[in-house]
């Protein structure tokens, strides 16, 4: 009963009532108007008829009088065919005719009307109906032809009935319509918020069924397997992060937790303590640098870091990165060297640009420079659509194996485990790179390593009318 | 100075009215923001030190209501969010100055100072700064030491010309990396300690009592000799 109430509140059940009312509706008014129109025609033959014999026997009547009048009537009476004739006196008393009586003899003269009649041989009570015409005849006798339209009942009834009929038939057919489609999509709409619940209730892998139909359920379950698939990627990205996270950090907390219980272990000078303080605060910078590092690859990968856009000349960002680290490089006995193309207008973020490109250099200068070839080089220039940032190095390089692992969190190589970093820089411009709808690759530089960062060029930039404020 | 920190956390706020107390400032602390927008309206105040989500009123809100009272009062906001983005609607709002926690709080102090200084308009419009026999020409861009004339690269004259601006202050590596180069990111290795470095051995070289000191996890200074 209650699954029958849900069907009655569906979509299609409520669309397919108002149909069926609609052509319930059409089809009364269609009925009637054949039936009427029928009618219509019969009546106007009936008339013809009536008027005809009227003619005749007045004709009959001026000729040979009522003598004459009644007999042709009385012959007439016996014809097949259900014309009926009365003649009565002025005052209504039977003179001849087929019928008993009919109150259509008091009626106006020369009108059709409708009227009951009974035959002579037939019991009081059963009376018919005819369509009749009074006439006066000259000295005042009365004279009725009418014709039988008991066949117009007939029609009537037949058409009523088969009004109803249709009526049945159709509210029938359109209750059970009706409740077909709206099973059909009920079913289907129940099996797939079935299947939404199952994935709601934790199995993410489920997929909503689709049927070969193509039509406009299974559209919406496909984009919604979309969807489904897209946060399964992202949960499964968070899933990686999380354990990385809780992996990786653990190194540098437990490092902070053994100093500062080092530091309590025994009595210390304030100067040993001031130390270990020191070194505890440095510690956890390291770690808030390494959470701040997380949190903006995962902001850049779930694509919400997009407000900053602005047009920007990757050039000139090329160019103030290499100059914040040349010192650096000098230091490092390495030399770094620029090369910019003019006109490498992008649509990016300078500070996350600036971000990425710093610490691939950073990255070339910590673990390229070795040995005799103490070089490190940015390149930007345009290749067909795409803007490519090119660092490279002449060091170790890294192995085609091991490029994937390189680039991801955390991804440190056990072969630079020793040195300093968080390991993040690579996974941080790579996210930085996607989120300027870019990549980035490893390339061998043989020897050393490229880094190359693309993005889509924009156009060259507009003719320098304004003097830029940086310098 | 004195300062209004608005701050809903009481063990951030009274440990930053510890600390600013311990240097010498005047400290008044609201615990929301509406309290906060009610003491700030005063104009009594040098700096605003604003966390960014605070009850009643947040941070951002304040900000732009007293800069719509024409209350012009130096905001620095504090926030838990440190994205490029969450920066810009910062300073957007009215405020002066962005720090994301966690911070240290040698970086807040000097972040303060240069605001307060701010606030006081001294060095800005000054053509010619000097620090002992260090001159620096903003003009025509001419630095000397004792009447001798210094190369600088374009960058270590920005570099030097921030450092004199605010002589007598403690600017932080971050500050520099900001108004220097306007970059706001984690250059992951202290590249600006490098710069200064080779500021320091154009400026100072030969000096019996440096101008450029190092101070001990806070920054950079720069000042006539020690006191």
């Amino acid at each position: 009963m209650k699954a029958l109430a849900k069907l009655f509140r569906t979509t299609a059940f409520k669309l397919s009532a108002v149909y069926f009312l609609l052509f319930a509706a059409g089809a009364v008014l269609v009925l009637n108007s054949v039936g009427r129109h029928v009618e219509t025609v019969l009546d106007e033959q009936i008339a013809r008829s009536i008027d005809g014999e009227i003619h005749l026997l007045e004709e009959i009547y001026s000729e040979g009088g009522l003598l004459q009048l009644s007999r042709s009537i009385a012959r007439r009476a016996r014809a097949p065919g259900g014309m009926i004739y009365l003649v009565t006196t002025p005052v209504g008393e039977f003179v001849g005719g087929n019928i008993v009586a009919s109150p259509a003899i008091g009626a106006k003269e020369r009108t059709l009307v409708e009227t009951l009649y009974r035959r002579h041989a037939e019991a009081p009570g059963e009376t018919h109906i005819a369509l009749a015409k009074l006439v006066i005849l000259p000295d005042g006798f009365r004279l009725l032809v009418g014709q039988d339209i008991e066949h117009h009942r007939v029609l009537r009834e037949i058409l009523g009935e088969g009004m109803g009929t249709s009526l049945f038939w159709l509210a029938l057919i359109g209750t059970l319509g009706g409740l077909y489609v709206a099973y059909r999509m009920l079913e289907r709409v129940e099996e797939l918020s079935a299947t939404a619940r199952r994935i709601m209730s934790g199995d993410l892998s489920e997929r909503l069924p689709t049927s070969e139909a193509g039509d406009e359920l299974d559209r919406l379950a496909g984009n919604l397997n979309a969807m489904l698939e897209r946060i399964g990627q992202l949960m499964r990205g968070l899933r990686e992060v999380s354990d990385n996270i809780a992996h990786d950090l653990k190194t540098p907390l437990t490092r902070l937790r053994n100093r500062a219980e080092a530091a309590l272990r025994g009595d210390k000078s304030p100067e040993e303590y001031r130390a270990a303080l020191a070194a505890v605060i440095d510690e956890s910078d390291g770690l808030i640098r390494i959470f701040n590092a997380l949190l903006m690859i995962a902001r850049a990968e779930a694509g919400n870091l997009g407000a900053g856009m602005e047009e920007v000349d990757v050039g000139e960002i090329a160019d103030e990165i290499v100059e914040l680290y040349e010192p650096l490089a000098e230091e490092l006995g390495a030399s770094l060297e620029v090369e910019t193309q003019k006109g490498l207008v992008a649509r990016g973020n300078r500070e996350l640009l600036g971000q990425a490109l710093g610490n691939l250099v950073d990255n070339a200068l910590k673990y390229g420079v070795s040995g005799a070839s103490r070089r490190v080089s940015v390149t930007a220039r345009r290749v067909g659509a795409m803007i490519e940032l090119v660092v490279a190095d002449c060091g170790p390089g890294v192995a085609p194996q091991d490029r994937e692992k390189a680039l991801e969190r955390f991804g440190r190589l056990e072969s630079s485990r020793s040195l300093q970093g968080s390991g993040l820089g690579l996974a941080m411009a790579l996210a930085i790179a996607r989120l300027h709808q870019g990549n980035l690759r490893l390339e061998d530089n043989a020897p050393g390593l490229r880094v190359v960062f693309s993005m889509p060029w924009l156009r060259a930039p507009p003719p320098a009318d304004t003097p830029s404020d940086r310098a | 100075m004195r300062l209004l920190i608005i701050e809903d956390d009481k063990e951030a706020g009274a440990y930053l009215v510890k600390a600013f107390r311990e240097e010498g400032h005047v400290v008044d602390l609201a615990t929301d923001g509406l309290e906060g927008y009610a003491q700030a309206r005063e104009g009594q105040h040098d700096v605003l030190i604003v966390d960014r989500m605070l009850p009643k009123l947040d941070g951002l809100s304040l900000i732009s209501s007293l800069r719509e009272q024409g209350v012009e009062t130096p905001c620095l906001i504090l926030s838990a969010l440190g994205q490029v983005d969450d920066r810009v609607k910062g300073l957007r709002a009215g405020g002066d100055d962005y720090l994301v926690k966690p911070y240290a709080f040698s970086e807040l102090l000097a972040r303060v100072e240069v605001l307060a200084r701010r606030r006081k308009g001294a060095r800005g419009e000054e053509t010619v700064y000097r620090v002992g026999d260090l001159e620096l020409d903003r003009l025509s861009h001419n630095v000397t030491v004792g009447g001798r004339e210094v190369t600088l690269q374009p960058r270590e004259f920005r570099l030097l010309e921030y450092l004199m601006k605010h002589a007598g202050q403690v600017v932080t590596r971050t500050m520099l990396l900001e108004n220097v180069w306007d970059y706001h990111f984690d250059p992951q290795t202290n590249v600006i300690d490098v710069h200064i470095s080779r500021l320091r051995s154009k400026i100072d070289k030969g000096r019996a009592t440096p101008l450029l000191h190092t101070v001990r996890g806070a920054g950079y200074m720069i000042r006539e000799s020690a006191r």
